[in-house]
């Protein structure tokens, strides 16, 4: 399947990517340099990074697959979602971090409320980072496997063919490590603008051939129909459209709590932009993203659709070597139905019908319009994807390694080589533990999946303790820490209170009560309401014991309050650099293709 | 930053173009029949080849105008 040029492709890319660490090294003098790039980084390269730091292979592979699964209505995750969140943290939030001079997410919580609330942030942070570029790891490895394209070449060098996912998962890690343990951040950033560029070159062509296949949007509405190609059909009830979800969660849910949570609040973007040259490139940082983002769905979620559109393929291309002795039954379009691994026969819901593997819908329409030699180019793509996520984690991880828990708790007064030196070994032990859980998420699913939810639970009411924090100088720390105990508790509570339809109690929810309380008409919507609960709990409990404690002094809060800040100055600036002009621009462009595709 | 990060984007895109396009040119036909009878690897290795020169274009100018600006510094510097 793979001949020579596709394997000199891949070969080049990483050869250029080790080249990148090699040519950044000599810059790495102080810690400065090598978690925050020395705060040197123009605009528009921090602005491609904030993107692409997010656009793990999960990201890739997933969004298709709810392309394939929902239709259309997956780009609520970039149209009400990303886009509103990633303008109010360039407008109206990036003053504060960038200005503070925080290195940090969590040591900006440590300078606006308290200890314990940044020791919170900065552990459940860290541990997040490890586990999530051990999933993506994980994800990597099992999809080589899957595709089965380094089957040939394990057969020619005499080696089992179990040792792929080994293989996997060990080069794709060590390439990581050795750029990031040379450039740092720099490193990081400027493979991850290499890294959306490749993306953008593999998915392209893909996106073109399979439109033009089937006969472009309006060949690809016929096909379909209007509840996969309209985004906004039959929300006004969670009973009237694919995702199960009516309007006022999605938008509430995804499009205010969730997506402000991730985008606004969350290291591993957020430090791109604190890599910047000044305030005014820092604020540009996400907005500059944004247009960009805004046309992801197209690149991601298109894939997904035409590769249901296409007509079903009896035996495809991995269905026909795991199970050569079960009957498989057809899947839909390029979508093989779901095998399980055990038993070789595809699975099914309680209803008995097939359920469909929908994370082979991009592998898949690879496999199936592109010959050798760009063949070698998508699967490169697919690796740049990878490997940008799982360096987002590992830089986000060592700078709060070495900044909020090392240098803060563990060794306060060392000097600053000392710090460099650690956050070298802290991307060695980092990656490290992330192949342990790679290798856990193998071994137990449960497990993992039970993590992820734990991290969702502490995640959710964030956002809540940022908006009060820099928007209201009367937050307190005791408010912000009990805001944030309180939205985790009550993100647990009610998940383990409600069930989506269908779900078995456990991870899915309802694990508190022997009957649910409340029923969800799909597993998405579930999500939601439980961030919405989670971050109104943590907004009212963070404003009812500020009330009830001593208020901060005002002069430690100047540069961390909104109401105690100068506003920074956009005059001198050109017209299309200004943050208040960029963000109105993307707004009304985010608008537009909601309505557009409504 | 010291290093301007579209030189060697712009020479990794260059590299790939011309691999593409030069494999496009001297492959079999039948190789792409699935790709709807397009020499995809010629069209797509040229489109690259085209962007990866103009990013270098760009970015050996941008160098070029900072090496010019850093050097009438210097000079001032020395006169004073």
């Amino acid at each position: 399947m793979l001949t020579p040029i596709d394997w000199i492709i891949m070969v080049v890319y990483m050869a250029f990517v080790l080249g990148i660490g090699l040519a950044l090294k000599r810059y790495m003098r102080t810690s400065t340099d090598f978690f925050l790039a020395g705060r040197a980084i123009p605009a528009w390269v921090c602005g491609l990074a904030f993107i692409s730091a997010n656009l793990g292979a999960q990201e890739v592979i997933g969004m298709a697959a709810s392309g394939a699964k929902y239709g259309i209505s997956t780009s609520h995750f970039y149209w009400i979602g990303a886009i509103p969140a990633m303008v109010f943290v360039g407008v109206f939030m990036m003053p504060f971090y960038y200005g503070s001079r925080a290195r940090s997410v969590p040591e900006y919580l440590r300078l606006r409320f308290d200890e314990k609330t940044r020791a919170f942030n900065a552990i459940s942070f860290a541990t997040m980072t490890v586990f999530s570029s051990g999933i993506s790891m994980y994800a990597m490895a099992k999809l080589t496997q899957t595709l089965h394209i380094f089957d040939a070449p394990f057969r020619a060098l005499g080696l089992p063919q179990s040792w792929i996912f080994h293989a996997g998962i060990l080069i794709s890690a060590l390439v990581v490590l050795a750029y990031i343990f040379l450039g740092g951040l720099s490193s990081a950033i400027y493979n991850e603008v290499v890294q959306f560029f490749l993306i953008v070159a593999g998915f392209l062509p893909l996106v073109w051939l399979g439109l033009r296949n089937v006969g472009g949007w309006s060949g690809l509405k016929m096909r379909l129909g209007a509840g996969y190609t309209h985004s906004w059909i039959g929300l006004g009830s969670a009973h009237t459209n694919r995702l199960g979800v009516e309007w006022f969660g999605l938008a509430m849910g995804l499009g205010f709590v969730l997506s402000f949570g991730y985008w606004c609040t969350d290291f591993l973007v957020v430090q791109r932009a604190m890599a910047a040259d000044s305030m005014s490139a820092a604020r540009r940082t996400p907005l500059i993203a944004a247009f960009p983002k805004m046309f992801f769905p197209l690149l991601v979620i298109l894939p997904g659709l035409i590769a249901v559109a296409l007509p079903t393929e009896r035996v495809t291309t991995v269905a026909a070597v795991q199970s050569s002795a079960v009957a498989v039954p057809e899947g839909q379009g390029l979508i093989p139905p779901k095998i399980n691994p055990v038993t070789g026969a595809p699975e099914r819901d309680s209803q008995g019908n097939v359920q469909l593997d929908y994370n082979l819908a991009i592998p898949n329409m690879l496999l199936h319009y592109f010959p050798t030699g760009i063949l070698g180019l998508g699967l490169t793509a697919l690796l740049a994807s990878f490997m940008s996520g799982m360096a987002g984690n590992v830089t986000a991880f060592n700078s709060v390694w070495t900044y909020d828990i090392y240098q803060s708790y563990i060794n306060p007064k060392a000097s600053d080589q000392h710090y460099l030196w650690m956050g070298r070994m802290a991307t060695v032990f980092g990656i490290a533990l992330s192949i342990g859980a790679a290798y856990m998420a193998s071994r137990f699913d449960n497990i993992m999946d039970m993590l992820q939810l734990v991290f969702a639970f502490v995640n959710a009411p964030l956002f809540a303790t940022f908006l009060l924090g820099m928007f209201w100088k009367r937050t307190t720390g005791h408010g912000a820490f009990s805001g944030l105990l309180a939205g985790t508790l009550t993100a647990a509570l009610h998940h383990g209170l409600a069930l989506p339809a269908g779900a078995a109690a456990g991870v899915k929810g309802g694990w508190l009560v022997t009957s649910p309380l409340h029923s969800y008409p799909s597993e998405m919507a579930q999500n939601f309401w439980t961030a919405i609960f989670a971050w109104t709990a943590c907004f009212l409990i963070t404003i009812l014991v500020s009330l009830l404690t001593r208020p901060q002094e005002e002069s430690k809060l100047a540069g961390l309050v909104y109401s105690l800040t100068e506003r920074p100055r956009t005059e001198d600036l050109p017209w299309y650099q200004r943050p208040g002009i960029l963000a109105v621009a993307a707004l009304a462009i985010a608008l537009l293709l909601n309505i557009i595709f409504m | 930053m010291r290093l301007d990060i579209r030189l060697p984007l712009g020479l990794l895109f260059m590299v790939f173009g011309l691999l593409l396009a030069v494999f496009g040119l001297i492959s079999n036909k039948e190789l792409y029949a699935r790709s709807l009878s397009i020499d995809i690897n010629f069209w797509w290795g040229a489109v690259m080849l085209l962007f990866g020169a103009l990013l270098f274009v760009l970015g050996r100018r941008n160098h070029r105008r900072q090496n010019q600006t850093e050097s009438i510094s210097k000079a001032a510097a020395e006169r004073e």
